[in-house]
């Protein structure tokens, strides 16, 4: 019989190995998808996964990967803090939405006045927006023992509610013809998160950047670094080791709220412009796969970002040039996702064919 | 390098644009952006079978590609650029949350047409396009005053927004008109399509003694509650909805982008597209008005019908003094019709209509 | 304002409707959670429940195999997860996000033929003398069989947990699958078990929408219901009957909203559909009796 056996440490050579083994495995069975669906499997494979970097337009498709992307590494390396420290934020998608929301009324209310204050100080909100959102479950464990990942799931669909009323009220563009939505942000110089829009670059790519340096130092060079990876594999040892799991608690859902509210800020006030009702477009769910697949680790993160981007960028391709439908590609998007969870098990486990014991 | 590459490309994208228009014999191609997917059975379900009768009509000489379930914001932007990339003569961008984007795209491909649905922005190459779907309103509330025995009207709308309010007061204006005692009670659903609460809403109105539901959301659901009921009257929305006819379906308003999507292809095709705002009606065809079912009487279908004509043939104006705003004052005076600006912005209930439109 | 217009007895009777889809979704996920696994992925197998059973249903001219199949359909689906994780140990939480994304765009597929197809119909029951019981009767007594099947399963599950063994083995497995394990129980196969349980009850929710609320296909119908059978789990604490009370309430706002709306009462409705979660967040705080399983969304391994 097979049996599994836990690796005292999860294997370098199958850490590298099986992310392209996924990919792989999902080019295969996408193609079977596409070829039932009565599309040239080769063609469609290469549009989605090639296209993007290598065709005739790559240069509009690159920088795009990188919009796509910033978001999503962002939130993911904030969540990959406590994710390694078994802390379970995964309500990202609301402190998003609460940093957007934040971040745009502190633009809004100084239309159309022109200063250099009003960016980092939308900035600030946003992030304080985001960390205070976070915060919530964060409290609420520490203090009363209830579930951070019940709690901030229900703190999105609050969070989803109050941007619809900010939408359709309080931030509502007042010469918007009564249209709901906020005014347009990428329009308003001072507030707009783009540093070149035909470049594709904005302070959010930046940011991604940044913060996937910070974290990769955090996480190997520095105390704390060493603390989140301790209380994730024995919270006993690391609280003789003098770490607090309350403050952990509280740094680790801080870092994910304040950088999954400056995402939202970076996406309100460049690509998306304004608030609208249906502003957040499943970023925050969709970084937490990232993290997942990023194995936490900063590096993996950057490219399991990529990857999804990829799939989305390619996926819209293969939509208009091959005629593909929309479903077809949330099916491709969610078989590699299954692979790339399944192969994991390679890097932590050694698989074995054993002939049944005697007991 | 990033600078030279770019520049390289939007070389490109001029060649690639004139291209078109210089090579007489390659087909025009056509994009569509949808918001929903072609499936929702409503809004981009007509969008679709637009673009298949332009198909139809042109055949070998268009070509069209499409990407469905666009969300508002920089995927519609980067959607539509990599239409206008690939050759796209003209783009039809389908949802009123496109228009920035559309106006931004619209200026970095001079040469490509566009076309926003229900916007109000324009550009040398950004037509606006929308349906007068009022005057179908008006037949609706001419048919919905003399069915009802109740004289209480249900009114599923979605969100507080010009174009729904002026649904709400053209029907009502034309139900109080044959019928002095009719009294609306109005929902709103703040949602464009979700079947579950709009067959709650439908419900909840006619527990509360509607026995005529009209719908400004895009899915059967109350269709299905009214039938359940029995005895309700209802009016199919957007699609014609004819699986629930004669009965409780007794006619509808259907969203007829075909005559439009043909005629403005065509000017491609000539080379006499110029950028224009088009609010059609029942007259040109884009609002079609469904079969009106045996289920009404013989003279009432009748009348009904006469008001048709007389719209369409711009005999009548459903907004026509003597009109009165819901607090009493003046806003039409007898005989005069209500200017397009005024309905663009419609933000106020006419007179005799009771509760308040959310802010 | 007119609120004699609302008619207690007919509010009543429509939340106990408007509450079956998603209290059918969250009783399946109860028994999931309760056995230790987290499956975010009920709208992927709610909405797969929902195109299953209306193809069956109009293929066949029969509601009942069309829910039937709707059952089979969630099952299958959460297999998915379940093998996923609990064979091949992946995290649980990434797993069920990316079942909804595998969901949504399968059954939209699974669908393309089936816009604006009628489902064949369903009719209320009329429970003989029950039924003309005034007040209650209406309110109880005169809904469509699957109603009845939804409180059915939550009274089955609320004894299953309560008295029998094997609920008792499901949940030591759900408080602490390392001493269930040396107890000598399959924590792998009960876990498949109640995981396949829920995906089936998720695609009765999810049938229900097509079949019998709306009832029609079209792509996304389910539109959020999932996510809020989520929500009422928690709610829930974990317990069959509060579950129920959970199902209503949450059911209960949105109707409740829509009555006051219809009767003129100019209602926030951002504000109160956002009330029932932050009752949710409230009811983890106080009810501390009523915590999470202890070995909820951990991976499971037996190691040697």
């Amino acid at each position: 019989m097979i049996t599994l056996d836990k690796r005292p440490q999860p294997s370098r050579l199958w850490t590298i190995a099986t992310p392209l083994l996924a990919v792989v495995l999902t080019m295969v069975c996408g193609g079977l998808l596409f070829a039932a669906l009565g599309k040239n499997p080769v063609v469609t494979i290469r549009t989605i996964f090639l296209d993007p970097l290598f065709s005739e337009f790559a240069w509009y498709y690159r920088p795009q990967l990188l919009i796509k992307g910033a978001p999503l590494v962002l939130i993911a390396i904030g969540l990959s803090f406590g994710f390694r420290a078994g802390i379970w934020n995964i309500g990202a998608e609301g402190q998003y939405i609460v940093g957007a929301i934040c971040g745009a009324a502190v633009g809004l209310a100084f239309y159309p006045v022109e200063s250099a204050l009003i960016f980092p100080l939308m900035v600030l909100a946003a992030a304080l927006g985001g960390i205070a959102w976070g915060m919530i479950p964060g409290v609420l464990r520490v203090k009363f023992g209830t579930n951070e990942i019940l709690v901030s799931l229900m703190l999105v669909y609050v969070a989803e509610q109050l941007l619809a009323a900010m939408a359709l009220g309080r931030l509502r563009n007042p010469q918007g013809m009564g249209f709901p939505g906020s005014r347009n942000l990428a329009q308003y110089p001072s507030a707009t998160s783009w540093i070149n829009e035909s470049a594709g670059m904005h302070w959010g790519i930046v940011a991604a950047f940044i913060a996937v340096i910070f974290a990769y130092i955090a996480l190997s060079r520095h105390i704390f670094g060493f603390q989140v990876r301790l209380s994730g594999q024995s919270p006993r040892a690391a609280r003789f080791a003098g770490v607090n799991p309350g403050l952990l608690v509280l740094v680790c859902m801080g870092i994910s709220g304040g950088l999954a509210g400056l995402a939202g800020l970076f996406e309100v006030a460049g690509p998306a412009g304004q608030i609208s009702i249906d502003f957040n477009a499943g970023y925050g769910f969709t970084a937490i796969i990232v993290a997942f697949l990023g194995r936490l680790h900063p590096v993996g993160i950057l490219l399991a970002g990529g990857l999804m981007a990829l799939t989305y960028i390619g996926g819209e391709i293969a939509q208009s040039n091959l005629g593909l439908p929309g479903a077809a590609i949330q099916l491709l998007q969610g078989m590699l996702l299954f692979f790339l969870l399944a192969v994991d098990l390679l890097t932590n486990y050694r698989v074995r064919l054993r002939k049944s014991e005697v007991a | 390098m990033t600078i030279k590459t770019l520049l390289a490309g939007a070389g490109i994208a001029l060649a690639l644009g004139t291209a078109a228009f210089a090579d007489a014999h390659g087909p025009t191609k056509l994009g569509f952006v949808y918001v929903g997917p072609v499936g929702d059975g409503g809004w981009t379900y007509e969008h679709n079978k637009g673009r298949l009768a332009v198909e139809a009509h042109f055949g070998d000489a268009v070509e069209t590609v499409f990407v469905e379930s666009v969300p508002e914001g920089p995927d519609a932007e980067r959607v539509m650029t990599q239409m206008a990339l690939q050759g796209a003569d003209l783009i039809f961008t389908t949802s009123f949350g496109f228009m920035d984007p559309t106006i931004n795209v619209a200026a970095k491909f001079p040469d490509v047409k566009f076309e926003h649905a229900t916007g109000y922005k324009r550009a040398d190459n950004v037509s606006t396009y929308s349906a007068r779907f009022y005057e179908g309103r008006a037949i609706q509330g001419h048919i919905a005053g003399q069915m009802t025995q109740s004289n209480i009207i249900g009114y599923i709308a979605s969100y507080p927004i010009p174009e729904v309010i002026r649904g709400i007061n053209s029907a009502f204006v034309h139900a109080r008109e044959v019928n002095p005692d009719v009294e609306f009670k109005i929902i709103w659903a703040y949602t464009w399509f979700d079947p579950a609460k709009e067959a709650e809403s439908a419900k909840v109105l006619i527990e509360q003694g509607a026995d005529v539901i009209l719908q400004h959301t895009d899915s059967t659901a109350p269709q299905a509650a009214a039938q359940a009921a029995g005895d309700v009257v209802t009016f199919g929305q957007a699609s014609d909805m004819a699986e629930f006819a004669p009965f409780p379906r007794v006619s509808s308003i259907i969203d007829d982008w075909a005559p439009y999507y043909i005629a403005r292809t065509q000017a491609v095709i000539d080379g006499t597209w110029e950028s224009k705002d088009t609010w059609d009606g029942i007259g040109p065809g884009m609002v079609g008005i469904g079969e009106i079912t045996d289920a009404v009487p013989a003279e009432i279908k009748a009348s009904a019908e006469a008001l048709r004509d007389r719209i369409a043939s711009g005999e009548y104006h459903p907004f026509t003094g003597p009109l009165n705003k819901q607090d009493g004052s003046a806003w039409l005076a007898a005989g005069e019709t209500a200017d397009d600006g005024t309905l663009a912005g419609m933000n106020f209930y006419v007179e005799g209509l009771t509760g308040e439109i959310p802010q | 304002m007119d609120l004699s217009a609302i008619n207690p007895i007919l509010l009543l009777a429509s939340l106990m409707v408007a509450a079956t889809p998603i209290m059918l979704a969250a009783i399946g996920e109860l028994v999931v959670e309760r056995a230790g696994v987290l499956n975010l992925g009920v709208e992927g197998m709610m909405i797969t429940g929902a195109v299953c059973g209306f193809v069956v249903a109009v293929n066949t001219g029969s509601p009942w195999l069309g829910f039937l199949g709707a059952a089979v359909g969630g099952a299958l689906l959460s297999l998915i997860f379940g093998v996923l994780t609990q064979v091949l140990l992946s995290n649980q939480v990434a797993t069920g996000l990316a079942l909804t994304l595998f969901g949504l765009g399968l059954s939209a597929l699974m669908g393309q033929g089936y816009i604006g197809v009628r489902a064949p119909g369903f009719t209320d029951l009329h429970i003989p003398l029950l039924a003309d019981i005034p007040v209650i009767g209406p309110i109880v007594f005169q809904h469509d069989p699957m109603v009845y099947v939804g409180l059915g399963i939550v009274a089955a599950v609320w004894a299953f947990l309560t008295y029998s063994r094997a609920g008792l083995i499901l949940r030591a497995v759900g408080e602490n699958h390392e001493a269930a394990h040396a107890l000598g129980y399959h924590v792998v196969r009960v876990r498949l078990l109640a995981i396949m349980f829920g995906g089936g009850c998720a695609g009765l929710g999810g049938a229900y929408l097509s079949l019998v609320r709306v009832p029609q296909w079209t792509e996304g119908m389910t539109a959020g219901a999932g996510w809020i059978a989520l929500a009422i789990v928690v709610f829930a604490s974990w317990r069959p009957w509060r579950l129920l009370l959970g199902a209503y309430l949450f059911g209960g706002v949105t109707v409740l909203q829509l009555n006051l709306q219809a009767a003129g009462v100019a209602v926030p409705v951002e504000y109160l559909s956002m009330s029932p979660y932050l009752a949710t967040i409230a009811v983890l705080v106080i009810m501390r009796t009523g915590r999470a399983p202890g070995s909820l969304a951990q991976s499971f391994h037996a190691s040697r």
